[in-house]
């Protein structure tokens, strides 16, 4: 029974489970590999892909609807202004080297995560907190600055699983975790092999073992999966072949949506997107029909500001920036580029970005704006963009859940910089009221909206292609993860 | 027989020239404005090549691209002959001597990287595009050139003509440009249209792995990368660029074959 509950939480066929095959293995294909393997310190998602939820753990877990669920820690109480919140940690947990899991581990992460010399990639996750102290071996108290009605759904994300200080000072190459998978190895450029832990503390997996393969190649990805040497792919990026297998009965085709926010990124900073009307006018010129139908093959829901469409607060804001090129020609006339101008497109490799871009570029010409179009490799894009701010335009995914603050940082890549959305950030992080929560979020969304900051495209939808016996497979991501623990292939 | 190869060559250059340079003034259809609507259809009588997954039409990508090909070839192969052939004429006339060993020795050097990745390492080191990767090939072209002309100056250098002119009181840097280049020019010609089919190649090469021409101008290297994700539902797509790369190469091939024979006095006897 408890291996019921555990499926239907996984998002599994529950009744299909009992003809469940306990045991075997499993391949798992995805286009990014990790740079290394400590999700608590880089920003790569492409960790959490393969360790999140597998590996690691954190207090609270996303389930596959994005919901907060317990993890790590049992249960929790929080103070009467929302400040302090007491965890209670499952008892009898283990990290896979066998030490146990206690209320000291969990200082140690969170200190850790939110120390100054911290690598963490989210270091706003832990901004609230003012102490962190063990009340004995499995009770932890968490000080907050002030309420924060995020926090819960803050200590869910991969950036905040709990690590051990045992075993933190290799954990680039061996991750330790306390997750219902071990790490076994990692072949580099290759693949990444997990095994079932069989001393793990809740719901066993049912997969013996689970390999996942790298491969970034489109081609080689859908010859992959036709030739059946993966199981399945999360993510697959070629849109353009899923009818295919949508038509193939050996295979079952998945469309979930994202927390991914594809957007027309504008460096804020950088003459001549530092005027509003400029930005308003690239807004108008975009045929979000067109980049979703030409670059994703129709897959994606169009966005009009920086919040996923399925969240219960979403504004649909798209009248906004609707496709009016004559707008956009007035608009651009009354700033003073009548004439147009030239403005380098940086592009990182996914198809999203290197055919929407191409679309994107066909738009804006046709206003009057040249594009000097760049494709970028992942490490380049970091490095020249999105750390080095070097750029004009840029179309990127912003897969992280719930990621609206990010326009309250100045230093942020977009440049943006607004004194009134700071302050309705501020207001949001110590509101808990969730009337009041929806109201604020509104007049966040609608501010960078109607302040142009970027070009809003589409929410990114994740197609998972997979073997058509395989169950229990998320089919929304919620956050990035490859949850492998509740999948079984059946009979 | 040999005869029939020339024409064949001329005519599928002239073909492919004529191509690019009519996309200059006139296309079918406007390779700018994307129809997604009209995306990957087959060929039909108003694409006759096609539409590819932006719906714009094959054949006038295929038009443009053809010139994209060309301009990189053709100016890849003027940077190794003016460069090329300046250092064999130079090398063969101080034969032995240490400008003939440092600019040999520098051909070896260049001749030993493998070509195609040293163009992949230029571009990505300074950046991906048409004018860097021209920069990267023509550099291959260098030696190639240098060795031809060094060679066959050599020869000419042992011949009377020569010794008379020398005798007459002509240095050698004249000599050079007034008696042995002319003899070189049949022999150049050739070489120059092996090596712009070599360039066309390697454009295509450097497209394909996204290191050569950059969108939105249209290349047929981009043209393959493109459709190659599409290959099951869309084969025209990259059937038509890639017909394209192996029409002109072939071509040019024949028409560097055929100019030998034609141009070379002793073949020609031979064939008679």
């Amino acid at each position: 029974m408890k291996r019921l509950t555990a499926c239907a939480l996984a998002g599994a066929m529950s009744v299909a489970g009992w003809a469940a095959q306990a045991g075997s293995d499993l391949v798992v294909g995805l286009q990014l590999e990790p740079p290394h393997l400590d999700p608590t310190s880089a920003a790569a998602g492409a960790i959490d892909q393969v360790l999140y939820a597998n590996v690691f753990e954190g207090l609270t877990r996303f389930g596959p609807d994005g919901t907060v669920h317990p993890g790590l820690a049992e249960s929790w109480e929080i103070s009467g202004d929302g400040t302090v919140y007491t965890f209670r940690l499952r008892p009898g947990v283990t990290f896979h080297d066998g030490t146990a899991l206690d209320a000291a581990d969990v200082v140690f992460t969170l200190d850790r995560a939110r120390d100054d010399m911290s690598q963490n990639a989210q270091k706003a996750l832990f901004e609230g907190i003012e102490t962190v102290e063990a009340l004995d071996d499995l009770t932890v108290r968490v000080t907050l600055r002030g309420p924060d009605g995020n926090f819960l759904f803050n200590m869910a994300w991969g950036d905040a699983v709990i690590v051990a200080p045992e075993s933190i000072g290799n954990i680039k190459q061996a991750p330790v975790g306390t997750g219902a998978f071990v790490f076994d190895d990692w072949v580099q450029g290759d693949r990444i092999t997990l095994t079932r832990n069989p001393e793990y503390w809740g719901t066993p997996a049912w997969l013996d073992r689970a390999t996942f393969r790298f491969i970034s190649d489109p081609t080689a990805a859908f010859a992959a999966v036709m030739a059946e040497d993966v199981d399945a792919f999360p993510g697959f990026p070629a849109p353009e072949n899923l009818p295919q297998f949508e038509a193939d009965p050996r295979f079952q085709v998945l469309v979930g949506t994202t927390e991914g926010e594809t957007i027309l990124s504008m460096n804020n900073a950088r003459p001549p997107l530092n005027d509003k009307m400029v930005r308003r006018a690239i807004a108008h010129a975009i045929d979000r029909r067109a980049v979703i139908e030409g670059a994703m093959f129709g897959l994606g829901t169009p966005i009009g500001t920086h919040f996923a469409p399925h969240h219960p607060d979403y504004v649909d804001l798209t009248h906004l920036s609707s496709y009016d090129p004559e707008l956009s020609r007035q608009l651009l006339d009354e700033a003073g580029y009548g004439d147009g101008f030239t403005v380098a497109l940086k592009l990182p490799p996914p198809s999203y970005a290197r055919r929407g871009g191409e679309i994107i570029a066909a738009q804006l010409r046709s206003v009057g704006i040249e594009t000097e179009i760049t494709n970028l490799e992942w490490a380049q894009w970091l490095e020249e963009v999105f750390r080095g701010k070097d750029y004009g335009l840029t179309i990127v995914s912003h897969t992280e859940p719930f990621d609206i603050g990010i326009y309250a940082r100045p230093d942020y890549y977009f440049q943006y910089d607004s004194a009134e959305f700071q302050t309705l950030h501020a207001a949001l992080a110590e509101q808990t009221n969730p009337k009041k929560r929806a109201r604020l979020l509104e007049r966040m969304q609608t501010r960078i909206a109607e302040d142009y900051v970027n070009g809003y495209l589409f929410q990114l939808a994740i197609p998972t292609v997979a073997n058509a016996r395989l169950r229990g497979l998320w089919v929304n991501a919620p956050t990035q993860a490859t949850d492998l623990t509740g999948v079984y292939w059946e009979e | 027989m040999r005869r029939a190869g020339l024409i064949l060559g001329l005519f599928l250059t002239l073909l492919f020239t004529g191509a690019a340079v009519l996309s200059l003034v006139w296309v079918p259809q406007d390779i700018e404005a994307l129809r997604i609507a009209e995306r990957m259809q087959g060929p039909s009588a108003a694409h006759p090549l096609g539409t590819d997954h932006f719906g714009r039409d094959i054949l006038s990508m295929v038009m443009v691209g053809a010139r994209t090909s060309i301009a990189v070839a053709l100016v890849a192969v003027g940077i190794g002959m003016g460069v090329g052939v300046p250092l064999g004429l130079a090398a063969a006339a101080r034969r032995g001597g240490w400008l003939d060993e440092i600019i040999m020795r520098g051909n070896d050097l260049i001749f030993a990287f493998p070509s195609l990745l040293i163009a992949i390492l230029i571009t990505a080191v300074f950046g991906a595009g048409a004018v860097n990767a021209i920069i990267a090939i023509g550099i291959f072209n260098i030696p190639v050139f240098a060795r031809l002309t060094r060679g066959a100056a050599l020869s000419l250098w042992t011949r009377d003509f020569i010794l008379a002119a020398r005798v007459a009181g002509k240095g050698r840097a004249r000599i050079s440009a007034e008696h042995i280049l002319p003899n070189l020019a049949n022999l150049l010609i050739v070489q120059g249209t092996i090596q712009f089919s070599l360039g066309i190649l390697a454009e295509a090469g450097l497209s394909y792995v996204g290191l050569g021409a950059q969108p939105p101008l249209p290349s047929w290297g981009r043209m393959l990368a493109d459709s190659q994700t599409m290959m099951a539902i869309a084969p025209h797509m990259a059937l038509f660029p890639g017909l394209a790369i192996l029409l002109t190469v072939l071509g040019l091939n024949l028409l560097g074959d055929g100019l030998r024979d034609w141009l070379d006095p002793r073949l020609r006897r031979a064939a008679r």
